[in-house]
């Protein structure tokens, strides 16, 4: 099959289509250095939605090698369902899907909740067809990610937003900031960045690299200080300056380290006592998470009253299934998605578009 | 946040305990349970379909035996099978002949290549060697500085410049030579599996340094995407071994299992906290527990023997047992604890710990103040608390920092932990004939009062003076 052909075909389509169109797009960005021109980083009010569909099927013609990346990733689903479409079914259809959710991350327990329903349905002759059966685990699962708003709470007036990033070590955080820093600055926002990881050697060199790639004001502290005072100097700091967006940066932590989680705790009442308003606080997971994301999850949200999940990493062959549990079990919805490791590649979460990609 | 598989099957365990043998209709149950186990301990979906499947073959028909419940039967057969699948031995590091022996550190972004890069250079500085860090992360933003600001951390020195990752792994080979280092570990960018172009990036460095091991370092908390990447690093760049990161966090670690079954190479190091000398060499037998969510036993009771000089230990457990212990023992028995490592972690790898006790978190600052009162107090304090009165206790709380609140509440948990010990003392004395079972219960029911005891108090103290107990052979759940 030719790849290119049916990636132009799945955005012609629309929507559905859209979500691989674009992880394509993406890795073909990835390999070059930061060029791209800002009328690709158009704009609008959904927040960083920045990727537009119609340049990605221009590059996916011209970088072919992309093409087997994506077919690889996609690969997983794809083949479970060509296997299940060609016969009855019986025992072993419900095997392999199972195996194929629980190969997603998506967890023995939800994918239990999923097929369940759909095995009765087999049962009582409401779904006959493998086909049937495929269209209505695709409809369970989008239905699982059913929040309304996925959107990144910006006030135009007033005292400085504070956005704040938590999560456990390694999944991406301060790359986050510096990619939503971007984007921000793309729209116009002016942004501060507050180094609150004072933990991770070199953790604030790191970010203020991504201070400078964005043009972002930077604040740090002394390594080893205190991250709760880092963030209230940058919130402070930004409100005298009028600027609008602080981005906290916070260190890695396992969510089973209480003192740890104690001091995340501070950090929070602290950044809400400075001359600003925390109106979102942002768990970053890697997509490589396995169960344990769960209880990431409901530990962050406890300690921080987190608003939402970055889901990293994407790009990888995880599929990052855990987010389903997430969203079902605790309310959290996913609001951004990260495909790659420049400053464009970090998108809004479409579920539609989430599950297509598994599907597809 | 999971049922361990040991709950999990007490209810199953209770209704066949009146057979004499298994059926198979009892065998798929239990085996269901053990596969939602291993499947929340992220262990790869086919490497659960074939464990499940072997345990099977050595279920059905076992007769059960009159001193385990079944439910014990079947966990030691599984974590038999567990331990079997993660290899026996822990890795012997042999040294090139011509130094340096060269270490190649290779993963995803964020698995913690850099920290354990670090942490592995200390570990083979510990072993009398001279390492040399080679910073060849030139990808991510302050890798190298990173790396220089951890090698300082562990006297090691770092080489890095920029340009080529490549050509700067070459460049430090030669820096090796040069400067008589007898390791070199080269850290590398994190990378994903399906990007090409990095991955024959990390196979051009590994042919520029031909190392004698490659290590692949895997964060513990990695679903099932764990085996595919195991799988395309291995075929790129034949891995030596595995370093698992961040397994101080709560994660089973399944992917543990997967990597070691699918590509059959060792577990070689383990991350165990953030500490830079969190790092050990990795223990498979433990870590079946684990997966299973069934207490790390054997490693608390290595530490508590590597730590506690046996001798002290045991006749400080002795006169704890019988009633005769004193605060100054107990003085004694948290600076031996503190040697130990954070408590968190201590209480973590006890098995049967009430779930209260295990999340009622006794911090290491409480312990502190703990011992600052105790040594606030006179010999003969120390030796009988009941003569400390009003005024004294003014003096004990002035001369620790602290309120007569705080004195009154330690002196208090500490006789309730006598009258414990002393109950305790009963249970562990040579009843010998009783059957190990009932023993079990018996020290777990006495386990949740002084669960009870800590988490209603919430005071210092109360818990330490438990692994005294649990010194080699004294303390029946501890002893495997």
């Amino acid at each position: 099959m030719l790849a290119s052909a049916s990636a132009n075909i799945a955005i012609a389509l629309g929507a559905s289509g859209a979500g691989i169109g674009i992880l394509v797009v993406i890795r073909s960005r990835s390999k070059r250095p930061r060029e791209f021109a800002p009328a690709t980083v158009e704009p609008t009010k959904e927040a960083v939605d920045v990727i537009v569909p119609e340049v990605v099927v221009a590059e996916v013609t011209v970088a072919p090698s992309v093409r087997e990346k994506a077919g690889r990733t996609r690969s997983l689903f794809a083949s479970a369902f060509q296997s299940i479409r060609g016969r009855s079914i019986d025992a072993a259809t419900w095997d392999e899907l199972e195996e194929t959710l629980l190969l997603a991350d998506i967890g023995i327990g939800l994918a239990t909740r999923l097929l369940d329903p759909l095995r009765d349905a087999v049962k009582d002759g409401s779904l006959r067809s493998p086909d049937g059966v495929i269209a209505a685990l695709r409809d369970g699962m989008t239905a699982q990610l059913a929040t309304s708003d996925r959107s990144l709470h910006l006030d135009a007036v007033g005292s400085p937003n504070v956005w704040l990033f938590v999560g456990v070590n390694g999944v991406g955080k301060t790359t986050t900031i510096g990619k939503i820093a971007t984007a921000q600055a793309a729209q116009g926002t002016t942004v501060l960045m507050a180094a609150g990881d004072t933990f991770r050697a070199a953790a604030a060199e790191q970010l203020q690299v991504w201070a400078e790639r964005s043009g972002a004001a930077f604040v740090r502290g002394a390594e080893g200080g205190d991250p709760a005072s880092v963030i209230f100097d940058g919130i402070q700091s930004a409100a005298a300056k009028g600027i609008q967006l602080v981005l906290g940066d916070t260190a890695g932590r396992l969510q089973n380290k209480s003192n740890l989680m104690e001091e995340l705790k501070k950090v929070r009442r602290v950044a809400d006592k400075a001359e600003g308003v925390v109106n979102e606080v942002l768990l970053v997971i890697d997509a490589t998470t396995g169960q344990n994301g769960l209880a990431q999850a409901r530990e962050f949200a406890a300690a921080t009253d987190v608003t939402g999940i970055v889901l990293t990493k994407l790009d990888g062959s995880a599929k990052g299934g855990i987010v389903f549990a997430i969203e079902t079990e605790l309310g959290i919805p996913v609001k951004l998605v990260g495909l790659g490791e420049t400053a464009v590649d970090l998108i809004a979460f479409d579920p539609s578009e989430f599950v297509s990609a598994l599907f597809e | 946040m999971f049922d361990s598989l040991g709950d999990r099957l007490q209810g199953i365990a209770k209704r066949l305990r009146g057979k004499g043998r298994l059926t198979e209709a009892d065998v798929d149950e239990v085996l269901a349970e053990i596969r939602t186990a291993l499947l929340e301990a992220d262990v790869n979906v086919g490497v659960v379909r074939d464990v499940v499947a072997r345990i099977r073959e050595q279920t059905i028909g076992i007769t059960v035996s009159e001193a385990l419940d079944p439910s014990q039967q079947i966990i030691k057969i599984v974590n038999a099978e567990l331990v079997a699948m993660l290899g026996g031995e822990t890795l012997k590091i042999a040294y090139s002949s011509v130094p340096p022996t060269v270490i190649l550190m290779a993963g995803l972004q964020g698995s913690g290549k850099t920290t354990s890069a670090a942490k592995l250079a200390r570990w083979f500085k510990s072993q009398g060697r001279q390492p040399l860090l080679v910073g060849a992360d030139l990808q991510r933003p302050a890798a190298v500085d990173q790396l220089r600001t951890l090698g300082a951390q562990v006297g090691v020195p770092v080489f890095s410049e920029p340009g080529d990752p490549v050509n700067t792994a070459r460049r430090g080979l030669e820096e090796a030579r040069r400067l008589g280092k007898d390791i070199l570990i080269v850290d590398t960018a994190g990378r994903l599996a399906i990007d090409e172009e990095m991955m024959q990036q990390v196979a051009d460095i590994s042919r520029a340094i031909i190392p004698k091991y490659t290590f692949l370092v895997v964060d513990a908390m990695t679903g099932q995407d764990a085996v595919s990447v195991a799988k395309t690093f291995d075929e790129r760049l034949a891995i030596d071994g595995v370093i698992l990161s961040k397994l101080d966090g709560d994660a089973r670690g399944g992917a543990a299992l997967s990597v070691k079954t699918v590509i059959g190479k060792p577990i070689a190091f383990a991350a165990t906290g953030e500490r830079i000398d969190a790092f050990e060499q990795f223990h498979p037998d433990r870590m079946a527990g684990r997966i299973l969510g069934m207490g790390d036993v054997l490693t608390l009771i290595e530490q508590a023997e590597k730590v506690f000089e046996a001798d002290k230990a045991e006749e400080t457990a002795a006169r704890m047992l019988e009633g005769q212990f004193t605060l100054e023992d107990f003085l004694e028995q948290l600076q031996q604890l503190k040697k130990m490592g954070p408590l968190s972690g201590i209480m973590g790898m006890l098995p049967g710990m009430p779930k209260e006790m295990k999340d009622a978190q006794i911090g290491d600052d409480q312990v502190k103040l703990t011992e600052a009162i105790i040594r606030s107090m006179t010999p003969h304090e120390r030796q009988s608390p009941e003569i400390i009165n009003g005024s004294r206790r003014t003096r004990i709380a002035t001369g620790s920092g602290t309120q007569v609140a705080d004195v009154n509440k330690l002196i208090k948990q500490f006789t309730e932990m006598q009258k414990m010990m002393k109950k305790m003392g009963g249970l562990a004395k040579p009843q010998g004939k009783q059957g190990k079972g009932k023993n079990k219960v018996s020290t777990r029911q006495a386990m949740r009062e002084l669960g009870d005891m800590f988490g209603g108090a919430g005071g210092p103290g109360g818990f330490p003076g438990m692994p005294g107990a649990g010194g080699p052979g004294q303390f029946p759940p501890f002893s495997k």
